[in-house]
C-alpha cells in the first residue's frame, strides 16, 4: 500500500490543477435550536410594544402587550381566571376524551373490518369537511343549551380528524408483523392489542396533536352557547365590547393551552414511543 | 411430524405461480427449496404453515405434533419480524403468554431459548440496539421457544451481511446437531442450500415447477465452506439453475 503514504500529497492545494473537491451535500436538514422561537415571540412583542408606545401603531390597531399582561395579571389576581378556566378545561376534557376515544375505535375497526371501511370511510368524508360550528343550533336541539351540547361539539370536532388518523396509522403498520402474528397462532385480538394497536401509535399520537387543537377552536364556538363562564366566553364578551387588552388575554391564554396540550402530547409519544428514537 | 404437498397449483390473477408442485419434508431433516427469484418458493412456504391457499392440491401434515409443541408450525422471517416495542424477552414472551404459559414456566422456556441462541446477555434490548445478525438469533429464538414440529424459514439469511451469513449458517448447524429439527429453509443462495440441507428441491422460473431434487448425505456437521463435495453440488445445482436464473432475470414483473 504506498498509495496510502503518497496520499497526503494530493491533498495540498499548491500543485498546478489541484483543488479540493467542492462541497454540495448541506442544506435540507432544518434543525431548531430553542432560542430562535423565543426570539421570534420576543421580536414581535418586543415591536407592538416599542409601537403602541411610540405612536406608530395606533392603540386601536392593537392594544399595548404590556396593557395585555396586566390585564392578565389582574384577570388571574380577581380570581376570574380560574373561574373561566375551569369550565373550559372541563369542556376541553370530556369532549376531546370522548372524541379521541370514539375516533381511535372507529377509525380501528375501519382498519380492521371490511364492511366498516366500506360504510364508514364515505361517511368520514362527508362528515370531515363540515365546520362544526354550523351545527350549533342542531347540537342545542339535540342537547339541550346546558353543558352536554358543548361536550357533543367538541367530540364531534375532535372525532373525525382521530378517525382518519387511526385508520391511516392502521393501514401503515408493517403487515409482517400482522403475519408472524398469525403465524405463531395468537388470538386476534392479542394481535390487535399488541400489534396493530402499538403499530399505529405514532400516527394516533401526530392525529392527536390536530385533534386538539381542533378542539380548542370548538372550545370557544361550543362557549358561544351562552356560557356564563369559560375562556371562551370571556373572549366573546370582550370583543363584544371591543375591550381589545381583554380579548388578548383571552387568546393569550387559549394560545398558551395550546402549547401545553401540544407539548403533554409530545411528552407522551417521549413516553410511548421511546422504542423508536 | 411431516408435511407433504401434493399437486400443488396456484395463480396470482392471470398469472400462474406454481404449478403441480409436490414434495415431502421428513422428519428430522432440512428440506431447502431453491430457485430463481419470483418461482413462487416463498409461496410454497405460506402454504407449508397455513398462511396462504393453494388453488389446487392439498397440504398435508402427516402425524401428530409433539403433545409440549406450542405451535407446530413456526416460521422465521426474512426481515425478522420483531415488535419493535418489546425488548428481546418481550418478543419471546408476548408467544408464550398467549398460549397461556406465564410465571416460572415461561420464565424457564426464555431462558433456555436465549442461553442456546447466546442472547442471554441482550434480554432487555430492544430491537433496533441489535445488529441484523442479532435480530434474526432473536427471530430464531422465538421460533425455538414454541417447540415447533417443523421450522419453516424464508430467506432467513438473505437480509444480512456476508459475514453475520456464515456466523448464523454455523449457528443453526450446530442447533441442528443438538437437536434435531424438522425444517424448510426457502432460499436463492446455493451455498445456504448446500450447507444446510439434506434435501434440496430446485424450483424452475414461474410458474414453479420441481425441475430436480438433489439428497446430500453428509453430516451437517461436516459440511465447511470449501469442501469438494459440496463444491461439485454447487456447480451442479448452478448449471440446473442458471438458465433459468437468466430467463427469470428477463421477465417483467408482475
Amino acid at each position: 500500500m504506498t498509495d496510502a503514504a503518497a496520499a497526503p500529497n494530493f491533498a495540498s492545494g499548491d500543485a498546478p490543477g489541484v483543488r479540493p473537491v467542492p462541497f454540495r451535500g448541506g442544506g435540507f436538514r432544518p434543525s431548531s435550536p430553542r432560542w430562535v422561537g423565543v426570539l421570534v415571540f420576543v421580536a414581535l412583542i418586543g415591536f407592538l410594544e416599542w409601537g403602541t408606545r411610540a405612536g406608530v401603531i395606533s392603540a386601536l390597531t392593537v392594544p399595548r402587550p404590556s396593557d395585555v399582561f396586566a390585564t392578565l395579571v389582574e384577570f388571574a389576581r380577581s380570581g376570574g381566571m380560574w373561574r373561566n378556566l375551569g369550565p373550559s378545561l372541563m369542556r376541553l376534557l370530556v369532549g376531546g376524551t370522548l372524541g379521541a376515544l370514539a375516533g381511535i375505535g372507529v377509525g380501528l375497526m375501519i382498519g380492521l373490518f371490511s364492511v366498516a371501511r366500506a360504510g364508514l370511510v364515505p361517511l368520514v368524508a362527508a362528515l370531515f369537511p363540515i365546520p362544526k360550528i354550523a351545527l350549533l343550533p342542531l347540537f342545542v336541539i339535540w342537547f339541550g343549551i346546558d353543558e352536554s351540547s358543548k361536550y357533543a361539539l367538541i367530540a364531534f370536532g375532535t372525532f373525525t380528524p382521530t378517525v382518519v388518523a387511526t385508520y391511516g396509522a392502521v393501514d401503515n403498520v408493517d403487515r409482517t408483523l400482522i403475519r408472524m402474528g398469525q403465524s405463531f397462532g395468537l388470538r386476534w385480538h392479542t394481535i390487535v392489542l399488541r400489534i396493530v394497536l402499538p403499530g399505529a401509535m405514532p400516527g394516533i399520537l401526530s392525529g392527536l396533536r390536530i385533534s386538539l387543537a381542533i378542539a380548542i377552536i370548538l372550545l370557544v364556538a361550543a362557549e358561544m352557547l351562552g356560557a356564563e363562564y369559560g375562556i371562551g366566553a370571556y373572549i366573546l364578551q370582550a370583543g363584544s365590547l371591543y375591550d381589545l387588552e381583554r380579548l388578548f388575554a383571552g387568546v393569550t391564554i387559549l394560545s398558551l393551552l395550546g402549547v401545553l396540550l401540544s407539548g403533554a402530547v409530545g411528552l407522551l409519544e417521549r413516553r410511548l414511543l421511546a422504542w423508536r428514537s | 411430524m411431516e408435511l407433504r404437498l401434493s399437486g400443488v397449483s396456484h395463480r396470482y390473477g392471470e398469472v400462474e405461480v406454481i404449478r403441480d408442485v409436490s414434495l415431502t419434508v421428513p422428519e428430522g431433516r432440512i428440506v431447502c427449496i431453491v430457485g430463481p427469484s419470483g418461482c413462487g418458493k416463498s409461496t410454497l412456504l405460506r402454504f407449508l404453515g397455513g398462511l396462504e391457499r393453494p388453488m389446487q392440491g392439498e397440504v398435508l401434515q402427516i402425524g401428530a405434533p409433539p403433545a409440549d409443541s406450542i405451535n407446530p408450525l413456526t416460521y422465521v422471517f426474512q426481515d425478522f419480524a420483531l415488535l419493535p416495542w418489546r425488548t428481546v424477552e418481550g418478543n419471546i414472551s408476548l408467544i408464550l403468554h398467549d398460549h397461556g404459559i406465564r410465571g416460572r414456566r415461561a420464565e424457564a422456556i426464555v431462558a433456555d431459548v436465549l442461553a442456546r441462541t447466546r442472547l442471554s446477555d441482550f434480554r432487555k434490548a430492544l430491537p433496533r440496539q441489535l445488529s441484523g445478525g442479532m435480530k434474526q438469533r432473536v427471530a430464531i429464538a422465538r421460533a425455538l421457544a414454541v417447540n415447533p414440529a417443523v421450522l419453516l424459514m424464508d430467506e432467513p439469511l438473505s437480509a444480512l451481511d456476508s459475514q453475520t451469513r456464515e456466523l448464523l449458517m454455523d449457528d443453526l448447524v450446530a442447533l441442528w446437531s443438538r437437536a434435531p429439527f424438522t425444517a424448510v429453509y426457502v432460499t436463492h443462495n446455493l451455498t445456504e442450500a448446500v450447507r444446510l440441507g439434506h434435501r434440496i428441491v430446485v424450483l424452475s422460473r414461474r410458474p414453479g415447477q420441481v425441475r430436480d431434487v438433489v439428497e446430500i448425505d453428509l453430516p451437517l456437521e461436516e459440511r465447511a465452506a470449501g469442501h469438494a463435495d459440496l463444491d461439485r453440488m454447487q456447480r451442479h445445482l448452478w448449471t440446473l439453475m442458471r438458465d433459468e436464473a437468466q430467463a427469470a432475470d428477463r421477465e417483467l414483473a408482475i
